[in-house]
């Protein structure tokens, strides 16, 4: 069944190819976009299937004896990612076929969505550091394009500040990779994880640093944050909704997948991550209270919650990773969810300020539904995922006698339910303070059906993932089991 | 041969962060230029040197390694792709704005200054209110 391997990435590059072919009509353009992706979220559920009877699937492009060739791996950790990203993926075309002005305006949207789900896909699944780098590019660029799709001047400022770091991030990542080369003479990840085993400590050490910085500014930790909350919100609301999903957590899917294959214990900056995940927690919380816009309060909560997922990882141990996953697949539905509804927001009310918006509840109570569900998911009250994902994180903590970081992290999340009440007071409950611009006349008062719906169908899985929370945990810790178990992925992959 | 390679590079980096600070997004843009060549030659001398990496014409042991080379094609090819992409956006800014400076975060100043408006109406007040007093 490794035959599987390729197609999430194949298959949306070539129906990006069909999708421009196909731009003078948009019926086939979404048959094309929504057919693939659909497709993609089967394949990665077979995939998932196949992995966890086989535990590590791996396939050579070209059938090259490794390391030469370029590996696909997908072991149980890029699996669930790789379903959880598709889902998403597929429901935020739906909701942006539904909503009236983004992908009806733009030929290219469907194309640079599909090639984004394709680099979202080569980053989960890649054995390839180098290819890594290739497969962020591939994300990156498509994003860069969707970010300015309009060409608004605040579009065009925003883009360029991301535009900039992402490549600052890019070039530090080659020199990186070409430090790393001139190193180990390889770029396979797992042939790279037995050579670095034979170097100084310290130049380990010096590796592990310098990777972690190269993906932190795309995991937007702290202090490598501050273009998240600049660019995002300028950013039509599905586009937003689907980088505030999954660009960031694609960063954290690489920290934790270099820190834990590549490094060993003794070169691992654990201390490190720990001080930078409570720093990225308070920040990122503490911007999210300061702001007016639902977008940037949302925007700034991002990176509080990467917080979370370094903390984690910054436990290495099995409890703490496997808490890690479970908060990723949490937060990839939940944020995006989120953004999602505040698209429905600003449609009802006009705005996204929260000093114009007001008094929703009323007028728009689907929508004021799926708000409070994933906010107070996101916050972690019980019995939400979120609630899970966070007693998961604060018991490994304790369990790895990390207690100061703990309660640095339960400050910060009562913060956060703070910054999501302030959403739910200021947009919801109470009448606005100025008047807000005239909402777009429209039939629907929740919003067109389609977007309502895809967005109801994320809320749906969040609130699955916290029904389903016990196997889903299970797979959790049985993933962090052999992200842990470095041999395994190395003898997958290299052969005995 | 490698040692200027390297002076090549450490001078690359050095001028692309300079022009990375500036203000002009045609400057960042050059800056960026520069900086992403470092990082290839950085990527070139990663590699073996030798002969042309063609089998047949010279010994195994004497081919230069290809990979890198490769490798840096690759980076050469993104960052052309990217670069374009920038230019374009830089030239919509000056479209939409006559410059090509990269402009300041409204929201965010707004955010700023909202205190700091704040607190010099309230100095001003206390100015106003000590002086009536006298």
């Amino acid at each position: 069944m490794s035959w599987l391997l390729p197609l999430p990435i194949v298959l949306p590059l070539l129906a990006a190819a069909l999708s421009i072919l196909a731009g003078r009509s948009k019926t086939a353009q979404r048959v094309i976009g929504v057919g693939t992706l659909g497709a993609l979220v089967v394949v990665s559920i077979l995939l998932l299937i196949e992995v966890e009877r086989a535990g590590i699937v791996v396939i050579e492009a070209g059938d090259r004896p490794d390391p030469l060739g370029i590996s696909l791996v997908a072991d149980r950790f890029s699996a669930v990612l790789l379903l959880v990203a598709e889902i998403t993926l597929f429901a935020v075309l739906v909701y942006a076929i539904g909503e009236p002005t983004t992908e009806r305006n733009h030929v290219g949207f469907q194309s640079a969505y599909l090639i984004l789900a394709a680099g979202v896909a080569a980053s989960f699944l890649t054995g390839d550091l180098f290819n890594l780098f290739v497969a962020f590019e591939m994300m990156l660029t498509a994003s860069y394009v969707l970010m300015t799709l309009g060409g608004r001047q605040e579009q065009v400022r925003a883009g360029m500040t991301y535009i900039i770091i992402s490549l600052i991030a890019s070039t530090l990542f080659v020199t990186a990779l070409a430090l790393l080369y001139s190193a180990t003479h390889t770029v396979n990840m797992a042939d790279l994880a037995v050579r670095l085993d034979e170097l100084p400590s310290g130049v380990r050490t010096a590796f592990a640093v310098l990777l972690l910085v190269v993906f932190g500014i795309k995991a937007a930790i702290f202090p490598l944050f501050f273009w998240l909350p600049d660019s995002y919100p300028t950013a039509p609301s599905p586009i937003t909704a689907v980088f505030a999903g999954l660009l960031t957590k694609v960063g954290v899917y690489a920290i934790v997948r270099t820190q834990l294959l590549l490094f060993t214990d003794d070169s691992r900056p654990a201390t490190l991550l720990l001080v930078i995940a409570g720093a990225t927690m308070v920040i990122g919380v503490l911007g999210a209270i300061a702001q007016d816009d639902i977008r940037r309060i949302l925007s700034f909560t991002i990176v509080s919650q990467i917080g979370y997922m370094v903390m984690g990882l910054g436990f290495f141990t099995v409890a703490g990773i496997a808490a890690v996953i479970f908060s990723i697949i949490h937060h990839i539905l939940v944020k995006t969810s989120l953004f999602l509804t505040t698209g429905l927001v600003e449609r009802a009310g006009g705005s996204t300020k929260l000093s114009r918006v007001g008094g929703l509840v009323r007028t728009v109570p689907i929508v004021a539904t799926l708000f409070l569900l994933s906010a107070l998911s996101l916050a972690g009250m019980p019995p939400f995922s979120g609630f899970i994902s966070k007693l998961a994180l604060f018991e490994a903590g304790i369990d790895a006698q990390h207690l100061a970081i703990i309660a640095v992290a339960i400050v910060v999340s009562f913060l956060t339910l703070f910054s999501m009440l302030r959403i739910w007071t200021g947009a919801f409950w109470s009448p606005a303070e100025v008047a807000p611009p005239p909402a777009p006349v429209d039939a629907k008062r929740n919003g067109p059906t389609l977007m309502v719906l895809s967005t109801t169908f994320l809320v749906a899985c969040s609130l699955a993932v916290a029904l389903a929370a016990g196997p889903i945990y299970a797979f959790s810790e049985r993933a962090a089991a052999s992200l842990l178990d470095r041999d395994a992925y190395i003898e997958a992959v290299t052969g005995p | 041969m490698t040692v200027m390679l390297a002076a090549a590079a450490a001078v690359l980096f050095g001028l692309g962060t300079y022009l990375l600070l500036q203000r002009k997004l045609s400057r960042i843009i050059i800056g960026l230029g520069l900086l992403t060549h470092g990082a290839n030659i950085l990527l070139i001398t990663a590699g073996k040197r030798g002969n042309p990496p063609i089998i047949g014409e010279s010994r195994p042991e004497d081919l230069a390694d290809p990979l890198p080379q490769a490798l840096a094609l690759t980076a050469i090819v993104i960052t052309f792709g990217v670069t374009t992409l920038l230019l374009a956006l830089a030239y919509r800014s000056w479209l939409l704005n006559g410059d090509d400076e990269v402009q300041d975060d409204v929201a965010d100043r707004g955010i700023g200054q909202s205190e700091v408006v704040h607190d010099e109406i309230e100095d001003q007040l206390q100015v106003i209110a000590r002086e009536e007093h006298r």
